[in-house]
């Protein structure tokens, strides 16, 4: 085991992936002499080359639409976008071409696309720097959507990413990219887990708190204070959040009866929406109150000042298990 | 002091800066610049070309009429056209790769496309009518200008292989507005990548002619990304011919990418769904009919004695024999079953789509009989 940052072990994700195929090629704004603004890429052009490490031109959709270009000519693109807020430019190229190519051709085009994203709020960054943009692409069909929250899914699940014929959506957790955790580097790629399955990340008996990206460790922080009051919560991260591991999850709320969802992007039409209406689709029977979501309100991302009453915190994941546990919380008033 | 930079012209009519080796009453002109690309062009080619255009019009012809019978959804007809696309798509190599747009009958014959290929998509049977690797033509492309960027990002796969290939992509003068074709033209210069841009300027974006466009040539637009460009005369076989063999000899030579604007008609509406008498002066129909390039090439070897009424009664008879078989290909599609709806969504297993598959299925299953 080796301690890596999760920004490191994307790195040494990316590494892997480019020496033991010479058809991965890396694209986006920076990533070359600069590393990549977050320093993903670090090192990657001394080592490949800038035929493999392409800075390109500031223009998103171009960046994805010539990637798909190089798929069509049987090469692996890894695309950088910058910022989450700068998706948007490319949503055309994303849906309407890389999301249908195989569907349209019949599988005799793949789209081996991994489009990485540094991701999400938290760290107190300008507009358009802190958004939370996976739900336009869980509507998506013909992409995944993968998540990771901690250094060894991300070393891992990249190297998955890239080697999948399918197209992926990577999101990074830039508010984790300087968490360390182990990663096991030699561990071969065949014998792992596949990017899709849930992992429940700490066992509980009470409530289920399903969750994904950098949420993961706020709901086990929640989950360990909740401890503390005698409450014993079960945390899910759902890694894939494209499609989802509801096997996994079902299991979860069989055992716990209650659920909670949590993510930073915003509430209407989300994933938390989509994943408890799933669970209630398949569980209804086992569950002993309505499930609830804790979200990002359903406001633009606010400026950095105000982002922390806007994104999910300890405190209300907690007082949402409350909810769902028939306990004293925000809408009952204070404890009597 | 004035800002212009390039002279402007009426781009609606202006083909005054159009290169053109055979003028419209068939008369060959000598253009030194062009003339060296087509000096292998004998008679006996010219006539192929001339074939080619003719069996494309019936193509064309019979596609509308499939569509007015209720066999098809839509057509794009091309009719008008026939000289940019023949004239371009037989400059190319057979290991180059097309990226056309949906517009681009005369570029899937000219590769080699099968009768049913024409009609599949348009019938609604399939998303794409062919194997893109077999024939070296991607998907035909709707949304306007996306395929500009994938020819680009295939040549620069092209060019770090040191590949002696080339990526074309066909658009239209619509498409120039688009952000994705001007991105293209930028990657394009910066990578240097062996690709060859061919704008048919067939006047009319549906209703929007293509002043509302461009104010310039657009061809006039390319030198400022850094890529050469050349203004053809779209109806005149022979010069689309010859311009596309400088681009695609300029893109091979690893001299980076090319740009050419045929300036051709639609003589047809947008599609089968458009009508054109409500936006489009019956006189400007008219002056183009004048310059049909099919008419064009005809004169042409006629001038030179080198077709005769027989000669041109074969090419019809096969254009004719052409439309019969796409027609009973056309007819003879056997849409695919129910369940063929989720096939291929993912290369790979995917649990959504595989649950989704299983509940449709056992709710088929409930209509069959016991």
């Amino acid at each position: 085991m080796t301690q890596l940052t999760l920004g490191k072990a994307l790195n040494a994700g990316l590494h892997q992936a480019m020496k033991s195929d010479e058809k991965v090629v890396i694209m986006g704004e920076d990533i070359g002499k600069l590393g990549g603004v977050f320093r993903i890429t670090d090192g990657l052009l001394d080592e490949f080359g800038a035929a493999r490490v392409i800075d390109t031109p500031l223009a998103e959709s171009g960046i994805v639409g010539t990637a798909v270009g190089l798929a069509y000519r049987g090469y692996r693109p890894v695309v950088e976008i910058q910022f989450d807020g700068f998706v948007y430019p490319a949503f055309d190229q994303i849906v309407s071409q890389v999301a249908k190519l195989h569907y349209r051709t019949q599988g005799r085009v793949k789209m081996p696309i991994t489009i990485r994203i540094p991701w999400a709020g938290g760290i107190g960054a300008a507009e358009h720097h802190s958004e939370s943009p996976e739900a336009y692409f869980v509507h998506t069909a013909g992409v995944r959507v993968i998540t990771v929250s901690n250094p060894q899914d991300a070393y891992r699940c990249l190297q998955q990413a890239i080697a999948s014929d399918d197209p992926v959506i990577f999101f990074e957790p830039k508010r984790l990219y300087h968490h360390k955790g182990d990663v096991d580097l030699d561990a071969p790629l065949a014998d792992a887990p596949p990017m899709g399955l849930a992992r429940v990340v700490r066992a509980g008996t009470d409530a289920t708190i399903i969750t994904y990206g950098a949420m993961v460790s706020t709901a086990l922080d929640a989950a360990s204070a909740a401890e503390d009051e005698g409450l014993s919560l079960e945390v899910i991260d759902l890694r894939s959040i494209s499609p989802v591991d509801y096997d996994t999850v079902a299991a979860s709320v069989r055992r716990t009866g209650r659920v909670v969802v949590a993510h930073e992007a915003s509430r209407e039409a989300g994933v938390a929406a989509e994943v408890i209406a799933s669970v209630t689709e398949r569980c209804f029977e086992y569950l002993e109150s309505a499930p609830l979501r804790v979200t990002g309100h359903d406001v633009p991302y606010p400026p950095a000042k105000l982002e922390k009453f806007h994104l999910p915190d300890l405190d209300r994941i907690l007082d949402a298990v409350d909810r769902v546990l028939d306990r004293p919380n925000s809408l009952t008033g204070a404890e009597s | 002091m004035s800002s212009q930079t390039t002279p402007i012209t009426d781009p609606a009519q202006d083909l005054s800066l159009a290169e053109r080796l055979v003028a419209p009453d068939g008369r060959r002109l000598s253009n030194p610049e062009l003339d060296p690309f087509v000096a292998d062009i004998d008679p006996a080619r010219l006539r192929e070309l001339h074939r080619d255009m003719v069996i494309l019009r019936r193509l064309d012809t019979e596609g509308v009429a499939l569509q007015r019978q209720g066999q098809l959804g839509l057509w794009a007809p091309c009719n008008g056209q026939e000289a940019a696309q023949i004239g371009t798509a037989r400059a190319l190599d057979p290991i180059d790769f097309v990226f056309p747009s949906y517009r681009e009958t005369g570029v899937l014959y000219a590769r080699g496309a099968q009768p049913g290929d024409f009609v599949r998509v348009w019938r609604g049977e399939e998303g794409a009518p062919f194997d893109p690797q077999q024939l070296r033509v991607a998907p035909l492309q709707i949304i306007i200008g996306a395929q500009t960027l994938h020819a680009v990002g295939y040549a620069m796969g092209i060019k770090h292989e040191k590949a002696r290939e080339v990526a074309v992509t066909y658009f239209g003068d619509g498409a120039t507005s688009q952000g994705d074709v001007n991105e293209a033209m930028v990657f394009a210069a910066s990578y240097q990548a062996p690709v060859v841009f061919v704008c048919q300027n067939n006047h009319w974006a549906i209703s929007e002619p293509v002043a509302v466009q461009s104010q310039f040539p657009i061809s006039g637009r390319a030198p400022g990304f850094g890529i050469p460009s050349m203004r053809v005369d779209g109806n005149d076989v022979l010069a689309c011919m010859a311009a596309m063999r400088w681009a695609l000899a300029h893109a091979r030579d690893g001299k980076g990418p090319a740009f050419i604007e045929a300036v051709t008609y639609r003589m047809g509406p947008h599609t089968t769904s458009d009508d054109p008498t409500r936006y489009r002066d019956p006189e400007e129909l008219d002056s183009w009919k004048s310059r049909d390039p099919i008419a064009r090439v005809e004169a042409y070897l006629r001038g030179l004695g080198e077709i005769d009424d027989e000669q041109i009664a074969a090419a019809h008879a096969d254009a004719d024999a052409a439309a019969r078989e796409m027609r009973a290909e056309c007819l003879g599609m056997v849409t695919r079953k129910p369940l063929a709806v989720f096939d291929e969504v993912y290369a790979e297993p995917h649990s959504g789509i595989d649950r989704q598959r299983d509940e449709y299925a056992a709710y088929l299953s409930t209509f069959e009989e016991a």
